[in-house]
């Protein structure tokens, strides 16, 4: 924010940096060579809805549009639509465990939806899940404001497993931007599409 | 340039530049009227004006390092972690991740009434603190969001800092009333000889000058803090996109206020001016001279002029405003300029 809107206490609302997220289906390449963790096809996109019907129009126009390749091949499942206790709407897409790219893909178009709409600020994060040969759960966190990824392994109870966290955060640092600054490592438990 | 649908209030902004406009216009004034004053009569009153700037400048800035700790520990809150309050760090978070900024200390106030406040230095020695009257007062999460939504906003819009440095000159001039009306006191024997030529004394003069302007100074320092509040409405509202939930959480803390006892409010006023609703309705007397005759012309009642939040009409009001801007269909586009 500059000087002038801190004088005057005007907020420019943060628009999201969505380019970024593209860089996701390569580093699942790397994520799985170096800590076996695999995609599980699935990864949801967060937002804060807005009230009014505008948003809630753009919100199932988004929805239609997602679903119409759904049951196609590479089309994916219908998406979900869920509103956690805070008030977040997700919208989960899920895919086959090799269709990264349509996942992403999918993520985009509602990121973009939403932008183009004038509705970017209101985008949080966006999630992709994944798994390995134990059962261990991992998702790939994008903040969308800062244009940076961080791991979310979440273990029984409201407990992290902040070694896998940093081992896949060391292991990524070529292939994504990592968020460096930890207060921001988020939780967000019992997300969906985990 | 993404279209944006958050066009700032010109409004708004018109009036906080003219406010803060006066401000430095009366600053200006009082530091030329002081020279002034000095150089006329080479006067021993430079040693009161550069007391007054001294402490006053000094306590300033004290009092904005350690805003943190002298609010925290005025409200007898202390820091939580995640682990104590996961519900309330958990919508913190994501406040925090929607407005791209750094996350404060959260604190909890052991105070039965509900309120909220923010302060500290700059943003990352920051600290929202919540009381337990306001967790407690049947606000929904996304009321209590709203709530913080319009913390984090002052935090963002620096108010502390920005507050500290207007009070600055109310804060010298203040002092230099004191000062000068000791001197006169004490040094009063001397007056004979240490006259000018004007046969009136300089720190009376210079008493004279600093009360106006520490009363005219006080008035538009309440009048920006008003602005500030509904700036901070203004964008917690657009961050959580729901200003209607904004609105009940005003109204719903606003009743709760008025049915708590007075020792209560008395306790909290000092912390007033960062609170997420107003402690007292009405201030005490201080410089009530120079507003009473301001307020002569039957314009706002003496307790509006003097307040340090907008009415809860003017909030709400605004909120509405917000509201129906954000409804507003695509198609007919909101400001879609560069924003500014």
């Amino acid at each position: 924010m500059g000087f002038l809107d801190t004088l005057l206490g005007r907020t420019k609302p943060v628009q999201p940096k969505l380019d970024d997220l593209f860089a996701l289906p390569s580093a699942a390449i790397t994520l799985q060579a170096s800590t076996g963790f695999v995609p599980t096809g699935s990864g949801s996109v967060c937002f804060r809805s807005v009230e009014g019907k505008t948003f809630s129009d753009i919100e199932s126009e988004v929805r239609d549009l997602l679903n119409m390749d759904a049951g196609k091949p590479g089309g994916g499942l219908p998406v979900e639509v869920t509103r956690d206790s805070y008030g977040y709407t997700w919208l989960v897409s899920s895919h086959l465990s090799d269709e990264l790219d349509a996942l992403v893909t999918d993520l985009h178009a509602v990121n973009s939806a939403l932008a183009d709409n004038g509705f970017g600020p209101q985008l949080l994060c966006t999630l992709v899940a994944f798994r390995d040969e134990r059962e261990r759960r991992l998702a790939l966190v994008y903040l969308y404001k800062r244009g940076t990824f961080y791991p979310f392994a979440p273990l029984s109870g409201k407990e992290r497993d902040n070694a896998l966290e940093i081992q896949v955060k060391n292991a990524l640092g070529d292939d994504l931007k990592i968020e460096q600054d930890l207060t921001r490592w988020f939780p967000v438990w019992g997300a969906p599409g985990m | 340039m993404a279209r944006t649908r958050y066009a700032p209030d010109r409004g708004l902004t018109v009036r906080m530049t003219v406010t803060m406009f006066l401000l430095g216009l009366v600053f200006v004034a009082f530091v030329a009227a002081i020279i002034g004053i000095l150089t006329a009569v080479h006067a021993s009153g430079a040693a009161i004006v550069l007391f007054a700037l001294i402490f006053g400048g000094g306590s300033a800035i004290a009092s904005l390092f350690y805003s943190d700790k002298i609010a925290l520990s005025a409200a007898g809150a202390r820091v939580v972690t995640p682990k104590d309050a996961p519900e309330l760090h958990a919508i913190v978070d994501r406040l925090c991740a929607l407005a791209d900024m750094d996350k404060p200390r959260v604190a909890i106030a052991p105070t039965a009434m509900p309120n909220a406040f923010a302060t500290g230095r700059n943003s990352k020695n920051s600290v929202l603190c919540v009381t337990d009257g306001l967790l407690r007062s049947g606000l929904d999460t996304e009321e209590l969001e709203g709530v913080l939504a319009h913390e984090l906003s002052h935090v963002a819009h620096k108010d502390v800092q920005v507050m500290t440095v207007a009070s600055l000159l109310a804060i010298v001039a203040g002092l230099l009333v004191r000062f000068a009306f000791y001197s006169e006191l004490f040094g009063g024997g001397r007056r004979s000889s240490n006259n000018n030529q004007g046969g009136i004394p300089v720190v009376l003069i210079i008493m004279a000058v600093s009360v106006v302007v520490y009363a005219v100074s006080f008035l538009l320092i309440r009048v920006l803090s008003r602005y500030r509040e509904l700036a901070a409405d203004r964008s917690g509202a657009l961050l959580t996109g729901q200003p209607s939930k904004l609105a009940s959480a005003l109204t719903k803390v606003s009743q709760g206020m008025s049915r708590i006892p007075n020792e209560d409010l008395r306790a909290a006023e000092p912390l007033n001016a960062f609170y997420f609703a107003p402690a007292m309705k009405l201030t005490r007397g201080g410089g009530g001279g120079g507003g009473g005759g301001r307020n002569g012309g039957g314009g706002p009642s003496l307790s509006q002029l003097f307040s340090t939040h907008p009415s809860l009409e003017k909030r709400l009001e605004q909120l509405a405003k917000i509201q129906r801007e954000l409804g507003q269909p695509t198609a007919g586009g909101l400001s879609a300029g560069p924003g500014d």
